[in-house]
């Protein structure tokens, strides 16, 4: 028989029975909304999380230090004795350009954290200064800020971390539009003895204090992302450009100055983050930066962990969804073999007309898939509704606590095509018994049926 | 009934085109099957032969082992033992596939109780063998307007079976034994539902087919009458055997 005379006259057997097929078909519905209800889950809080951290920027950050001066981040003591032998690489302005021009670096730029004290209404706090480059701004560090970001890249504004600004003011949102004081120790290199490379310089540098006003454009209730390998910004965030531009002594600066191997006072950095396009593009810029002397570390390693937790995770989820629909699979057997019973001398009548076993087979294939087809849609949509219903029930719950809105149920199209292709599935499974047992009915017997 | 009353049926038209060759030829044909601890011999060593064009009539007692001869040459049960051709195919080692074929392209079937699918119309119905042997849908509406026209019922194409009368259904059945042009009609009481007159309408529509498309006809009844007017050749069955067999007519 045609595909299409088989699905036509199975249609015409599903409609035969309408009330009982469409429970059937309901209860495939219902297994498959439990299913994508809970996948929608696992994959939700798996893209929340995937999103937090690809907005912290560690996934497509890598942080190169000088060679011999990484230690790792399990502290000292960790050097390489032989990297130690080797000439040292100066991780200094040329050093970032070279990165800078490797592909798909987007970005490179050094931590700028340096103690310092503000000046508001007369009074003086002491705190920490970070430099925040400028792309944080989308990085979701400063989500649910009052305020706004830096206007630009060198602006003088700043954001304050909350417990600054209510160090500040007991109304700390009156600080928005405030000017502010910024007194800090500018470093200013001296020149060599005997005349030595200009700008540099190569006699050591002064301390000289200097002010820069500053506007509060932005507070932020929580402290930004600190970063890969590094303790916390601070709590007044400046652009970094104009950080790099203040020249302020950090505390490294001092260290470098004893190290100094070269006879140069040439600006160095502890260490630089680099931010390639894409995490697929880490390997590569890592690999690229440590040919060029440098150690590079990256956390892609933690990432694949984590999909394998999160895949282990929807799996499991998969398999408690799943429960629902096998049950449902059984009202699909149950539901053909009833059929069988009902259509024994219609089923004899089809073979004494020229059926084959094949034939009838088949026809029940069809209606069972028709029904898990019928199930699946319907069953997408239940879950795409639940989905949706825990996500306004939790933006509702967040709203309420005055925190921002997240996503926790997501149901992508590769699920939609997933759960009906496996509702499908599930019914030509449920449908190889009765479909069998029709087919191997004895002709005779089926037309002396009553 | 006696062996005496079997006879070449004086009504039966001698102007059939009929050949020697047969359509149907059992030999030592043979269906046991269990019934409990017993053994039935529905069908026991039977040989015949059965010409194409013919038109027989396969009488008995119920139990006599006509119905299960004709579901044999059908191809709708297989023989315990012994060979069973149609046009010299033997269907005793047709797989289950050919068995089928051989249903769909050589066979025409009516029922007693007629066997239409209640949900469907008569049109559908007529159409259902050509669907089952995968006609075109173009060709399908051609041959089923031809073979309702050859039964009458043009006027009843989108009419249910149970909108129909009992002769009407009957004439149904046979427009769709027709439809896929088999050569050979068999036919299990198709007037044992029907009343006297509404049953002649169907054996002079039997006989019609017979004459005019020359297609061979086995026919199962207990109606000898019925039998004598219109088949060719009587054949008389009894506990599985032929007890007399009435040749030619």
């Amino acid at each position: 028989m045609k595909a299409r005379d088989l699905v036509d006259l199975a249609a015409r057997n599903l409609r035969e029975a309408l009330f009982r097929n469409s429970l059937t078909t309901l209860g495939i519905g219902v297994g498959v909304a439990s299913l994508v209800a809970m996948l929608s889950l696992g994959v939700g809080l798996q893209n929340l999380a995937s999103d937090s951290l690809s907005h912290s920027g560690l996934f497509n950050a890598i942080i190169v230090t000088p060679r011999t001066n990484f230690t790792g981040f399990g502290g000292p003591g960790r050097a390489n004795p032989a990297a130690a032998a080797t000439p040292m690489v100066p991780l200094d302005e040329s050093a970032r350009g070279e990165i800078r021009a490797l592909p798909h670096v987007i970005e490179v730029y050094p931590e700028i954290r340096f103690p310092t004290e503000i000046h508001y209404n007369g009074n003086p706090y002491p705190t920490v200064v970070a430099g925040i480059p400028e792309s944080d701004r989308d990085g979701g560090s400063f989500d649910g800020m009052q305020g706004h970001f830096f206007s630009g890249p060198d602006a003088s504004e700043a954001i304050l971390q909350i417990d600054l600004a209510k160090q500040l003011s007991d109304q700390p949102y009156s600080l928005l539009g405030k000017d502010l004081v910024l007194r800090y120790a500018e470093r200013t290199p001296l020149p060599a003895a005997g005349g030595g490379d200009s700008g540099a310089g190569s006699g050591g540098f002064s301390i000289v204090p200097h002010e820069e006003k500053l506007r509060v454009v932005g507070i932020v209730e929580t402290e930004p992302s600190a970063g890969l390998g590094t303790f916390g910004r601070g709590r007044l965030l400046i652009p970094l450009q104009l950080a790099e531009q203040l020249q302020a002594t950090q505390t490294n600066d001092l260290r470098d100055l004893i190290r100094d191997t070269t006879g140069s006072t040439k600006k160095t950095y502890d260490n630089l983050t680099v931010r390639v396009k894409d995490a697929v593009d880490v390997k590569a810029a890592e690999d690229a930066i440590k040919k060029m002397g440098f150690s590079a570390f990256s956390l892609l390693d933690a990432t694949r962990n984590l999909r394998l937790v999160f895949t282990v995770f929807d799996l499991l989820l998969g398999i408690f969804g799943s429960l629902a629909l096998v049950v449902a699979s059984l009202g699909i057997i149950n539901t053909l073999v009833m059929a069988i019973l009902e259509r024994r001398r219609e089923i004899g009548v089809l073979k004494a007309l020229g059926a084959a076993d094949r034939d009838v087979q088949r026809l029940f294939f069809a209606e069972a898939a028709a029904m898990g087809l019928l199930g699946g849609v319907v069953g997408v949509a239940i879950g795409w509704l639940i989905g949706r219903a825990i996500n306004f029930g939790t933006d509702f719950y967040l709203n309420r606590q005055q925190l921002p809105a997240i996503k926790v149920a997501a149901v992508p199209w590769w699920m939609v095509a997933m759960a009906i292709a496996f509702s499908v599935a599930v019914s030509l499974a449920a449908g190889i018994y009765p479909a069998s047992r029709a087919a191997k009915l004895n002709p005779v017997e089926a037309l002396r049926y009553e | 009934m006696t062996s005496s009353n079997i006879s070449a049926s004086p009504g039966a038209s001698g102007a059939t085109a009929r050949s020697d060759q047969a359509a149907i030829r059992t030999e030592h044909l043979v269906r046991h099957y269990p019934m409990g601890d017993a053994l039935v011999r529905a069908v026991d060593d039977v040989t015949l032969s059965i010409p194409a064009g013919e038109f027989v009539a396969l009488l008995g007692s119920s139990g006599s082992g006509k119905s299960t001869l004709l579901n044999l040459m059908a191809g709708l049960d297989r023989p315990t033992s012994g060979a069973i051709f149609a046009h010299e195919r033997n269907l005793a080692s047709m797989s289950s596939d050919e068995l089928a074929r051989h249903r769909s392209h050589t066979i025409g079937i009516v029922f007693q109780s007629f066997n239409l699918l209640p949900r469907m119309t008569l049109e559908e119905n007529v159409e259902l063998p050509l669907r089952l042997a995968e006609v075109e849908r173009g060709e399908r509406i051609a041959r089923v307007r031809e073979a309702v026209d050859r039964v009458r019922l043009t006027a009843r194409l989108s009419h249910r079976p149970s909108e129909l009368s009992g002769g009407e259904q009957q004439r149904a059945a046979l427009a769709r034994a027709l439809v896929n042009r088999p050569t050979i009609l068999l036919a299990d009481e198709p007037t044992g539902n029907l009343d006297s007159a509404t049953g002649d309408e169907i054996m002079n529509l039997l006989r019609e087919i017979n004459e005019g498309m020359g297609m061979t006809i086995v026919m199962v009844t207990h109606e000898q009458p019925r039998a004598e007017r219109f088949a060719h050749r009587m054949i008389l069955m009894g506990d599985g055997k032929i007890k007399n067999d009435g040749g030619r007519a």
